[in-house]
């Protein structure tokens, strides 16, 4: 494996290892800049209620589908693996793919999720033929439990959605790393600048998926580009093997030969 | 017949999920369904009856993170 291999989810493979969601930027132009600058080839969408003769979702599909990414479905604001489960059906349907951005949510201040529901409902949806990419805590044995009934991928949070506070548990992380060599690991919510990104990124993790911090920055397409600039330099740097911080100082110049020595 | 359609009460004369969107105004438009939480497919629609007190939901592609 080197820095420059593909990512690979559910036997497709990527060049980019940055996933976009598609809410909140200022218009669609800037949405389909910031893919682009990116080089972004997955975006997440939603399905929304909509009035009979409403042409809004017709129009952004037709938006989405002409950028020619792959589309990630998501059951974002599910709070139940029933929610969750039917969502994922309707949007296999419409959008005509068998994965499944996973989301349960069980608090709604945080959003973070409820990961008994999750496993729950990855679990069925597993046997039903889905490719499910579950957004989850940073917990272990959910972990575990998620890669138990089907999942190929897991999705953690790095902090609650759109808090852009970055890594809120590096040890959690790193523990996950270190435990799921072989599964791709996404880092979904909670980063705000491109150097949380490349954190992340140094750890191993194998991707990152950000929404708010790219739609909401002052130039988003700018921002994107920024994020995948550092997703690139963060695992860069993790195949380059970063060394071992040290608490005391050490001399880059060698000491030997130094001007005006007192040689014993 | 009064039932619920994306939350909303309504009173519909349609007997089939397919006459609903229909009457509604969803003809030709991208959508998914559900009746009382369990998902319909497109091609189950014209033979999905309604009832009193349906929940009904329809939802079209949108932006999503």
């Amino acid at each position: 494996m080197t820095s420059q291999a593909p990512l690979c989810l559910y036997g497709s493979q990527f060049q980019s290892r940055l996933l976009l969601g598609t809410a909140r930027y200022p218009s669609p132009a800037v949405l389909a800049d910031s893919i682009r600058a990116s080089g972004c080839e997955i975006v997440t969408v939603s399905l929304r209620r909509e009035a009979g003769g409403g042409r809004a979702g017709e129009s952004f599909w037709r938006f989405i589908r002409d950028l020619g990414v792959k589309v990630l479905p998501n059951t974002a604001g599910c709070l139940t693996a029933k929610e969750a489960i039917t969502t994922a059906q309707m949007a296999r349907e419409v959008f005509a793919t068998n994965w499944i951005k996973l989301e349960v949510i069980g608090d709604e201040d945080t959003l973070q999720p409820d990961v008994f529901a999750l496993v729950d409902a990855a679990r069925t949806l597993s046997r039903e033929g889905f490719e499910v990419l579950p957004y989850t805590t940073d917990d272990l044995v959910v972990a575990d439990k998620l890669l138990d009934v089907g999942c190929q991928v897991l999705m953690p949070w790095a902090a609650p959605i759109g808090s852009g506070r970055g890594v809120n548990n590096l040890y959690a992380l790193r523990a996950l790393r270190a435990r799921f060599p072989q599964t791709p690991l996404i880092i979904d919510a909670g980063l705000g600048a491109p150097s949380h990104a490349a954190a992340v990124m140094e750890l191993g993790y194998d991707g990152v998926l950000l929404n708010t911090a790219v739609a909401r920055a002052g130039d988003p397409s700018a921002m994107a580009r920024a994020f995948s600039l550092g997703i690139e330099a963060g695992r860069a740097a993790f195949f380059a093997k970063i060394i071992t911080p040290r608490d005391m100082a050490e001399p880059s110049t060698p000491a030997l030969g130094r001007p005006f020595d007192r040689l014993a | 017949m009064r039932i619920q359609v994306n939350g909303r009460s309504v009173d519909v004369i349609a007997a089939t999920l397919q006459n609903l969107l229909q009457e509604l105004g969803y003809e030709n438009q991208k959508v998914a369904t559900a009746l009382n939480m369990e998902f319909i497919r497109d091609k189950d629609r014209a033979k999905t009856r309604l009832s009193e007190g349906d929940m009904v939901e329809i939802v079209t592609p949108r932006q999503g993170g």
